[in-house]
């Protein structure tokens, strides 16, 4: 194969490929089948609804008690107390309640549907980029390293900050990790059953306004129950009173047990809100007198007012996660086009569609790696190369042709006369690429090399593969199943290093595993300008 | 089949090589601050030139990374993300607002936040057209990254026609 493949042959070479396949190649690069928003493939334990607009934790059941509660008991209120008190007293009770009601509601849907400030995973590259500069300053000795943490100085307090095995990130100050939705939070107060959420940076203000509210409610309700049952007493007598009216009684009685409950924890979060403390830290202590003289919280702000005026009325951030975005398959990946593709296949959700988004150029890339396979100079290194992005990209074909070893890439090593030459490899890189599977696809940088062994197609070829697991599964979401697919730890260097003939560059390499098409077209947009 | 063209055009002649992360400098407490130390990487990346293969070699023109024009990106956008989570007396009414009226008044406005994120994503296409695609940069928003770190996209250059 030859750089200078006519374009006539490449049309060949295209329609090959799309007949063969299993999938509508034909299809232009820019139509997709139905897409994937992101909330369907969203790592953590949560539940989505009206199309990721509403999120919330996995256990809802305590939820749904407390809005029966609040809804049963108002209920009760509206229909047995007011008109009796609106008639007596005046007609202002029922408005207030109403109002009070509707404010109770607004702020409970409003924190349990809210995203608390979830911190999305990191991507591939960045968890590799991480593990490195961990490697690097543990000195890499080759086992787990001990629990990392990184510490930082605030406003004179020396803080530290651990690093999340799930989310593989260094967590933010004062952010943790809710084990029952399995996502780390920013400013983490706790994770509350009764709404059904956690409460976080983004829907603090909206419990407090909610357990504030609702304790205003239930004191409101039992104020006028206790008269209307006062009253009636005063006509008909106590017993006759209890009588008439005893949806008061079931009223008094949930009250009264809310009352404390709620009241006390309004009482709570009102001193924790003007000492701008999360019940996280409270709980731990972190900023108590008691661990040490010199132990003060560095987030407030010194004064009540503005640490009430900051958790309250501060700006509201926006959600972090992009729930209803949708997962972009075709983002271009740190690799040359070969990777592209598979790079392409990989972020998509669907296996299915690996290759359908596929631009004519990748597909040709593809036949022409093909080609190349068959030489056996190539063979190996080929199959080294190009083994994971295999699995991405051409698992319809592998699955179609499974004697064909499928390679994408070629490296330049080998005289690298493939062609499209520029399509098809990063060039130099490719070879010497450690994380060698030069670019791998998007999900699977890190995973390269250990869904490498999916590609049983290739194993069979001959080449033995430091790295061949027997992971069957395919990669069904890449865009997430990263941090959950790689076993601990990530690996992806110690992976590439085998395989890739030149560790010279890992330093500063990665094979970033960019999901975002929007990235892809700023990419090819701005490729355009400067090249064109 | 243009665009394939083009495509075709661009991927020969770049891809990409590496990607560095600048990370979040947490000392000003749990605002959304970048580390604004010019990364080594991007300092290194202009010694790596050749790349060849055995037929063919690719040369490798490209400017030097200039570290004064990054550091000043990443000062403005940090300057940007403190203006979107200053407590001023706009946020303060924002605030209050929507507490009055319950917090619907999120569904229908956009918040102060909001606005200077779209500014911020203006400001980064602007850099990127201006000043890192010509030298083979890509910067990534950061809040497609959860504000966790600013991507910078190395590409490799490589022109087929030498």
């Amino acid at each position: 194969m030859h750089l200078g493949v006519s374009e006539s042959m490449r049309e060949c070479e295209y329609n090959q490929i799309s007949t063969r396949s299993s999938t509508p190649m034909e299809t232009p690069y820019k139509n997709r089948t139905p897409k994937k928003r992101k909330w369907e493939s969203f790592p953590g334990r949560n539940k989505f609804y009206c199309n990721g607009r509403i999120m919330m934790a996995k256990q809802t059941g305590v939820f749904y008690l407390t809005l029966a509660l609040i809804l049963v008991t108002c209920g009760l209120f509206f229909t047995f107390d007011c008109p009796f008190l609106a008639l007596q007293l005046t007609p202002v009770i029922p408005v207030i309640g109403g109002v009070l009601f509707l404010f109770v509601l607004g702020t409970l849907l409003r924190t349990s549907f809210s995203d608390p400030g979830v911190l999305p995973r990191a991507n591939a590259d960045e968890a590799a980029d991480l593990e490195r500069q961990i490697d690097v300053a543990n000195g890499s000795t080759g086992y787990r390293p001990p629990p990392r943490t990184k510490e930082v100085v605030i406003n004179g307090q020396t803080v530290k900050l651990k690093y999340c095995f799930t989310c593989k990130i260094f967590r933010p100050p004062r952010a943790s990790h809710c084990s029952l939705c399995d996502n780390c939070v920013e400013r983490f107060d706790h994770h509350c059953p009764w709404v059904g959420n956690c409460v976080g940076r983004r829907n603090y203000r909206f419990f407090y306004m909610f357990i504030l509210s609702l304790s205003f409610l239930t004191i409101f309700i039992f104020s006028f129950v206790i008269t209307h049952i006062i009253l009636r007493s005063h006509r008909f007598g106590f017993l006759s009173a209890l009588k008439d009216s005893p949806a008061s009684v079931l009223e008094v009685v949930v009250c009264f047990f809310s009352v404390w409950s709620i009241v006390g924890l309004s009482g709570f979060h009102t001193y924790l809100i003007s000492s701008n403390q999360t019940t996280n830290e409270d709980i731990k202590g972190s900023w108590s007198s008691k661990r040490g003289k010199d132990n003060y919280n560095p987030y407030s702000y010194g004064n009540i007012f503005t640490n009430c005026c900051a958790a309250l009325c501060g700006p509201l951030p926006p959600s972090l996660i992009d729930r209803r975005g949708f997962v972009r398959s075709d983002a271009p990946q740190l690799a040359p086009p070969t990777n592209g593709i598979t790079t392409y296949g990989a972020t998509q959700s669907q296996q299915g569609h690996m290759l359908l988004f596929c631009s004519p150029w990748k597909q040709i890339t593809l036949k022409a790696a093909v080609i190349k396979t068959f030489s056996p100079s190539g063979v190996r290194h080929l199959i080294q190369v190009s083994e994971i992005k295999i699995k991405a990209a051409a698992t319809p074909l592998l699955q179609q042709h499974s004697s064909e070893p499928v390679i994408l890439t070629t490296c330049p090593e080998n005289g690298g006369s493939m062609p499209g030459r520029g399509p098809l490899t990063l060039g130099g890189p490719c070879a010497s690429l450690p994380l060698g599977q030069p670019t791998p696809p998007t999900s699977i940088p890190s995973l390269g090399c250990h869904e490498a062994a999916d590609m049983l197609p290739i194993h069979g070829h001959g080449h033995s593969h430091n790295h061949s697991h027997p992971l069957q599964e395919p990669v069904a979401h890449h865009h997430f199943l990263t941090p959950e697919e790689v076993p601990s730890p990530p690996g992806m260097l110690p992976c590439g290093s085998p395989m890739g003939h030149n560790h010279a560059m890992q330093a500063g390499f990665y094979n970033p595993a960019s999901q975002d098409s929007l990235h892809e077209d700023s990419v090819r947009g701005l490729v355009k300008l400067s090249f064109v | 089949m243009a665009e394939t063209h083009s495509l075709q055009d661009m991927r020969q002649q770049a891809s990409v090589a590496a990607k560095v992360f600048i990370q979040r400098d947490y000392t000003n407490g749990t605002v959304c601050h970048f580390q604004t130390k010019f990364p080594s990487e991007l300092e290194s990346r202009q010694q790596s030139m050749a790349f060849w293969s055995n037929s063919t070699c690719f040369q490798f023109s490209r400017e030097k990374i200039n570290k004064q024009q990054f550091e000043e990106t990443v000062r403005t956008l940090n300057n940007l993300y403190a203006e979107a989570e200053k407590l001023g007396s706009q946020s303060y009414i924002e605030g209050c607002l929507a507490c009055l009226t319950a917090y619907i008044i999120f569904l229908c406005m956009e918040t102060h936040y909001e606005k200077v994120l779209k500014k911020i994503a203006k400001y980064i296409q602007e850099q990127n057209e201006k000043i890192y695609a010509p030298q083979g940069l890509l910067l990534t928003d950061p809040i497609e990254r959860g504000l966790r770190v600013i991507e910078v996209t190395i590409f490799e250059e490589r022109s087929l026609t030498r």
